[in-house]
């Protein structure tokens, strides 16, 4: 009885899941998709600890453990849901990933450590069946190991991958990469594969040494795969980080033959593999590109063309043009997520809309640190959904725009992207801010972006600068407005 | 090579399930705007935590003497939970954002 209401729940639980990810794709109906989901993962989690029983049709135990360790983790997670500012999204995201990673590694490893005992080793069983060996303890069949090893790897890589990605974030780690990191990069993929291979089609005695050892490698690989990524190819990692976390939870629903946890993961593995082409697509490059290709800052290409002049335009004039402009478009970056300038941009547009002028804002699909970052930095300062224009539309507009105002966003607008083939960037597609009548770039200096690229549109006629802190920047030309 | 044979038709229903929930993972995401790319993220990351029902099995069918094994567990319970939480909670904050606007 109590195993069907288990069985129940968890096809209750699947389908919330399911309708949970539909209802994101509608702001209107997101959020009561995210709390469908929340209370179809709630029955999932009580149904396991109280009807959950396994072969022998024993229950579970060791309460104690079990909500200690929800209570502990759900408290965490609470206080730093909460608390986080929301232009560390990113960094948050890639932490909760890594997580989830790190849980399906230890359950890989308990496992593993459940079928070993001990002293005993292990032999491949070929039907599961015990072959005559003194040593063997317990049979285990090839497709279990295979998916322990699975989610062994799968969720080791992920967990130290977004830890690093976490850092970097943060700030708190430098990218740094060596010559040949590729090659060892896939060499440690490799033998790490290679050695949960051998185990699993090993029919003599294996040492449960080798498990340990393709959870190193494992780890290992996962700090040096997301080390040399540039700022600006983040996006794409932590989405890739975030459909990895899904197929190692998946790995855990196999081993168990659990259908939510099953379901759920290779939904989400899934659901982040199109997303990660999504971001790949925006930036025209392939995946493999983005994780072998690190932008490098040697290129020197494009750059020698003699000293080019830019020209600065003062707070005062910046301010005239603004406030007498039929339409102005604000093309926000990661200087704005850094600066936490959102409230005093929505400042400036409020102001700005208040005088007749009208206002909106392109969004790159690839500005800022993650897919969309722009779009909650925006919309926590209120910034209603409706102003924000993706890129095709956006370009559309641009034409007929008077002023456009790059707030700290550089790669996405760099017209080398068009027509420099020796570019990191040529054929990304970008906002065509220059087909505007006026272009005003505020910078914190004249250094060029994350890809260490020079930008020409700096140094193009109709564009002027307006040096300085986002934040600040703004806040000077709302009160500069404000006097004329 | 026959065991992974064998092993594949005993588990037929699984492998039903992945290919059918890549299909559906596919379609239901492709039509998601740019707006909602990060806090879609974020929702997809707290599903994933469902991870946590295999640390919740691990941890219950642990043998109670067996420290070793029960402090792995415990520690794989706490990540599931931070991320289911902590992701439902955080999604759940982006979207009152979205939200608020007339």
């Amino acid at each position: 009885m109590g195993v069907s209401i288990l069985t129940i729940i968890y096809i209750i639980a699947a389908v919330t899941f399911i309708m949970g990810l539909k209802m994101m794709s509608n702001p209107k109906t997101a959020r009561k998709g995210n709390t469908t989901a929340g209370i179809g993962m709630l029955f999932a989690i009580f149904g396991t600890i109280f009807l959950f029983k396994d072969e022998t049709g024993a229950n579970l135990g060791n309460y104690t453990w079990i909500f200690g360790g929800l209570l502990i983790g759900a408290i965490a997670g609470i206080i730093m849901a909460k608390k986080v500012k929301m232009t560390a999204m990113p960094e948050m995201v890639s932490m909760f990933n890594g997580l989830g990673g790190a849980s399906a590694a230890l359950i890989s490893t308990v496992e593993f450590n459940r079928l070993v005992k001990d002293n005993f080793q292990i032999t491949v069983g070929e039907t599961g069946v015990a072959a005559a060996n003194e040593l063997l303890v317990l049979p285990v069949t090839a497709g279990t190991l295979l998916i322990l090893f699975s989610g062994l790897v799968l969720g080791g890589i992920t967990f130290s991958g977004s830890v690093i990605a976490w850092g970097k974030l943060s700030g708190r780690v430098k990218d740094f990469a060596f010559k040949g990191q590729h090659l060892i990069n896939i060499g440690l993929l490799i033998l790490a594969i290679g050695l949960a291979a051998y185990v699993t089609a090993n029919k003599t005695e294996v040492s449960p040494v080798w498990f340990y050892l393709v959870l190193i490698l494992s780890l290992i690989y996962g700090i040096f795969f997301v080390l040399p990524i540039g700022g600006a190819d983040m996006p794409v990692v932590i989405s890739l980080l975030n459909s990895l976390s899904g197929i190692s939870a998946a790995c855990s629903g196999f081993l168990y033959n659990n259908k939510v946890i099953l379901t759920g993961g290779i939904l989400v593995g899934a659901a982040g593999t199109i997303l990660t082409v999504l971001m790949c697509r925006a930036m025209n490059r392939s995946l493999l590109n983005v994780l072998i290709g690190s932008f490098g800052g040697s290129q020197t290409s494009g750059s020698d063309k003699g000293p080019m002049q830019h020209k600065e335009i003062s707070l005062n004039d910046a301010a005239v043009v603004m406030s007498f402009a039929n339409k102005v478009i604000v093309v926000p970056g990661y200087g704005l997520a850094v600066a936490q300038a959102q409230h005093a941009c929505h400042e400036l547009e409020k102001l700005l809309e208040s005088k007749g002028v009208q206002v909106k804002y392109a969004i790159h699909p690839v500005a800022g640190r993650m897919p969309g970052h722009m779009n909650v930095l925006l919309a926590e300062a209120d910034v209603s959904y409706e102003k924000l224009l993706e890129m095709e539309v956006a370009n559309q507009e641009f034409p007929t725009t008077d002023v456009v105002l790059v707030l700290g966003a550089n790669d996405v607008v760099n017209p080398a992207a068009k027509h420099d083939q020796a570019s990191p960037i040529y054929g990304m597609p970008i906002l065509d801010v220059e087909s505007a009548r006026m272009v005003i770039v505020n910078k914190r200096s004249m250094k060029p972006g994350y890809a260490g690229i020079e930008n020409e549109l700096f140094y193009q006629p109709k564009t002027s600068m307006l040096f300085g802190d986002a934040k600040k920047a703004l806040n000077d030309l709302v009160t500069e407005i404000k006097s004329i | 090579m026959k065991s992974i044979f064998d092993w594949l038709s005993a588990n037929e229903q699984m492998i039903y399930i992945i290919i059918l929930v890549i299909f559906l993972g596919f379609i239901v995401i492709s039509r998601v705007p740019t707006v909602l790319h990060t806090p879609l993220m974020s929702h997809a990351n707290a599903i994933s935590g469902v991870v946590i029902i295999g640390a919740i099995i691990v941890m219950g069918r642990a043998d109670s003497n067996n420290y070793g094994a029960l402090i792995l567990g415990l520690l794989a319970v706490i990540a599931g939970a931070i991320n289911v939480v902590g992701g439902f909670v955080v999604t759940d904050r982006m979207m009152e954002m979205f939200k608020k606007k007339k």
